[in-house]
């Protein structure tokens, strides 16, 4: 037997982290306060949403589909609980509650759309993505929700944000609940039952329909799971900018979308995953952090994350010819 | 002098396997030439060298004794050399119709001024190539509207365009009725008449011997024998492939057979299937057959829930119902094995242990729900040894086995669900002589363990050396029940073909 190295598997396996090593090390290099214990949480807090929605991304594509209303579904959340907070003066906990339970009838939605109506998953969710939008938007009436505004009839507002809901949104909680979500879900997906039905779906279908896989439910399971996170997405935002704003979550559904894929390769899964998402978060956080410490202005900024993108992905997909 | 090609030398290596070793071929123009050997011997693979498919081999290539090079499918149909492969459907754009799907190279390559498409010209070359293969398809039909024997000579078609000299055909009856297969040896007989060349791939030694004149032999990527083929016979090129004698091939069983376990009869689906019946006992191997079309495959989905029927009456165990579900069926303990395994048996991106544990999760995972990997290990690696399956191990990827092999882990994985009822639909279709024995004195321990199988297949060869009892089918209804005893070919035909 030779043991000859294979390099582009190694390449396959490891390419992100490595490109997750690169930067580091490039941009600690560069930017003499890139590598503090500060910048470094700070980093995590950034990426803290964008990789919690994402897993939600993950979810979807792991029963092979894929959710483009998760943006959408984090504005919902951001409304809703903003709403419940500060125009009904509800307490927190039910707050949180309603937001997310209003949510998990967007997944019931796509569910239906996709499983009842046939309509493949990325055209449904596409079409719930702008419904759900404008469904929040319509909500607000158009405008953001902030502390002592001046509500319809003049008076101002009743309601506050808790402590209890401003701390959601700060180091450390915030980065706690994404490590947690991380943890949990990439459980859920190696290492139970449930979790391997998803990916059987996600790998073949008919097969798995004919090995008596109740494809349906997990398919239903998936779409909930995903706008269940993307509504702790949307919570998890409200919490730290502090008030509701016009299609706020909108943003998050391209760099949810590019972790998520950048996850698929992590040590040679070719499936999506929690932890590879979540590296794939880190480095387009990484990335983020450091460009803006190096000084690349704000304009020009995209350009060199979708290049490195480009660059994350070549490295994973480029073996995938053979 | 007629046009010669060869092959010398040709070794080509993946990762982990070295798949064709020094392998040397030759064929020359104006003559079929088959190109035998078991799964997995390096056939498709030295084809696809010849095809331009793979570029990191070694060898040389020759047409008439000039060396030729061939790295990738334009340097191989400059040279002359098309290969239509057994899944028709990849080569062909599905929305297209059908003089653009023959005349696609020249839409697409072409080297003229204009940018509009000559529709007249494309239609009428079409046309007239269609032609000469004496077929009657209408240019203008969609390609996803075609039948696969359509298809086929589609493709063929299109070879003739580029003006092939050699052509290969890879298995190309495996999905074609009796009628179908007629037709396409009488247009391989006019195109060797017409001088072309064709590397014939099959495993079906009757075919070899009706249309092929030379024979080349593979085994474990090498050059066994190549020779004319009538100094050969079908037990010696048997043997040549799988080293060794071929014993009987089918199980020879004492059926010990029991008490009722299923029937349906009445069953209709309101599109293919009408009135069809079968039953059958625990112990019992029950055939069912009938012509390509003649709804077997419908009929064995029907019954596991597969697809939406109607029936008259069924029994299960005493009970009554027909699962509207696989999943209702699979806990039932019905088994269905079906006829695309890669397309509906197998997760070929995934491990051959979490394949053969997928129906039978349950048993493998604590009650939260956690797989035990263990317990799901141990397991699969005593399925592996059980069935045979050549894999490095449990861990190897079911897309990298030979098609006998992964037949075997879509068996598995039912052996491991502990099913009652076992439905084959076809399943030996596209795997080696080796094998199938071995899958035959599978399904004879299976009926000897006291369960019940319902084996579905038009080859009446293995429908009378394995069934205990046949039901046929004709154009969907069940018209005949006949014991093993009284059955023999000309009846099976007799009825297939709509005989009362």
């Amino acid at each position: 037997m030779s043991v000859k190295f294979d390099l582009s598997g190694f390449f396959y396996k490891w390419g992100t982290i490595l490109t997750v090593i690169f930067l580091i090390a490039f941009f600690g290099i560069v930017a003499p306060n890139f590598l503090t214990y500060y910048n470094m949480v700070n980093i995590l807090r950034s990426i803290s949403i964008v990789t919690v929605v994402a897993i939600g991304v993950s979810m979807s594509l792991s029963v092979g589909g894929f959710d483009l209303s998760v943006g959408s579904v984090a504005s919902l959340a951001n409304a809703v609980i903003v709403s419940c907070l500060i125009w009904y003066n509800l307490p927190t906990f039910p707050s949180i509650l309603i937001a997310l339970t209003v949510c998990l009838f967007v997944g019931l939605f796509n569910a239906f759309l996709i499983i009842i109506m046939k309509i493949p998953d990325m055209l449904a969710t596409l079409a719930s993505m702008f419904i759900i939008q404008g469904v929040a938007m319509t909500y607000t009436k158009g405008g953001s929700i902030t502390q002592n505004m001046m509500m319809a009839n003049g008076s101002t507002a009743p309601g506050s944000l808790t402590p209890v809901f401003n701390a959601i949104g700060q180091v450390p909680t915030i980065i706690i609940i994404m490590l947690c979500i991380v943890v949990i879900v990439q459980i859920y997906l190696s290492f139970t039952k449930y979790g391997r039905f998803m990916y059987m779906v996600g790998g073949n279908a008919e097969a798995a329909r004919l090995s008596g896989i109740p494809c349906k439910k997990y398919k239903l399971l998936a779409y909930l799971i995903s706008s269940f996170f993307a509504a702790v997405g949307g919570i998890m935002l409200a919490s730290r900018i502090g008030s509701s704003q016009v299609n706020s979550g909108s943003a998050y559904l391209m760099d949810a979308v590019a972790a998520a894929y950048i996850g698929y390769s992590l040590a040679g899964n070719g499936k999506p995953n929690a932890v590879g998402t979540f590296i794939g978060a880190v480095l387009i956080g990484i990335l983020q952090n450091g460009l803006v410490m190096i000084s690349v202005p704000y304009y020009s900024m995209d350009i060199v994350k979708g290049l490195v993108l480009a660059l994350a992905l070549a490295i994973t997909y480029l073996r995938k010819e053979k | 002098m007629s046009e010669q090609l060869e092959m010398r030398n040709i070794s080509i290596s993946f990762p982990g396997v070295k798949a064709l070793d020094n392998v040397s071929f030759s064929a020359s123009a104006g003559e079929v030439h088959a190109l035998a050997g078991a799964n997995g011997a390096g056939k498709s693979t030295l084809m696809k060298i010849l095809s331009g498919a793979y570029a990191h081999y070694t060898g040389e290539i020759l047409i008439n004794g000039q060396p030729v090079h061939i790295r990738s499918p334009r340097d191989a149909r400059q040279h002359g050399i098309e290969i239509v492969f057994q899944e028709v459907d990849v080569a062909l754009i599905p929305y297209l119709s059908v003089a653009e799907n023959i005349m696609i190279d020249e839409l697409a390559n072409a080297k003229k001024r204009s940018p509009f498409v000559d529709w007249h010209k494309i239609r009428s070359t079409a046309r007239q190539v269609l032609a000469r293969l004496g077929e009657n398809i209408d240019c203008n039909q969609i390609a996803s509207s075609l039948t696969i024997a359509q298809k086929q000579l589609v493709l063929i078609a299109r070879a003739l365009v580029h003006s092939a000299k050699f052509l290969v055909l890879d298995e190309p009856t495996a999905p074609l009725s009796q009628s179908e297969t007629d037709a396409l040896f009488k247009v391989i007989q006019d195109l060797v008449e017409q001088g072309m060349g064709i590397i014939y791939i099959s495993h079906r030694m009757p075919e070899i011997f009706r249309v092929c004149s030379r024979i080349t032999i593979l085994r474990d990527g090498k050059t066994v024998d190549a020779r004319p083929l009538k100094e050969l016979n079908y037990q010696s090129i048997v043997e040549k492939m799988l080293g060794r004698k071929l014993g009987e091939s089918f199980p020879v069983r004492t059926p010990k057979i029991g008490d009722e376990l299923f029937s349906v009869s009445g069953l209709s689906d309101g599109a293919r299937l009408r009135n069809a019946r079968i039953s059958v006992r625990r112990g019992e191997i029950v055939g069912l057959t009938g012509l390509v079309g003649a709804g077997k495959t419908e009929f064995c989905k029907a019954i596991f829930g597969a697809t939406r029927s109607a029936c008259a009456s069924t029994f299960w165990k005493g009970g009554s119902r027909l699962p509207s579900d696989p999943h209702y069926s699979v806990q039932m303990g019905m088994a269905l094995i079906p006829e695309e395994r890669r397309k509906e048996g197998l997760f070929l991106g995934q491990s051959v242990a979490d394949n053969i544990t997928i129906a039978s999760l349950d048993q493998f995972s604590s009650r939260a729900g956690f797989v035990r990997r263990q317990k799901e290990f141990s397991t699969s690696k005593d399925v592996v040894a059980k069935m045979g399956i050549k894999c490095s191990d449990v861990h190897q990827m079911v897309a990298n086995l030979s098609g006998g092999n992964q037949q075997k882990v879509v068996v598995g994985k039912w052996l491991c669900a502990d099913a009652e009822l076992y439905i084959f639909d076809e399943p030996t279709k596209g795997i080696d002589v080796g094998a199938k024995k071995d899958l035959y004195g599978l399904i004879g321990a299976l009926a000897d363990s006291g369960k019940a199988v319902i084996y579905a297949s038009c080859e009446f060869e293995e429908i009378l050396g394995l069934c205990d009892r046949i039901f046929v089918l004709y154009a969907g209804e069940t018209v005949a029940e006949l014991k093993n005893s009284e059955a023999n070919e000309e009846k099976l035909l007799y009825y297939s073909t709509g005989g009362k």
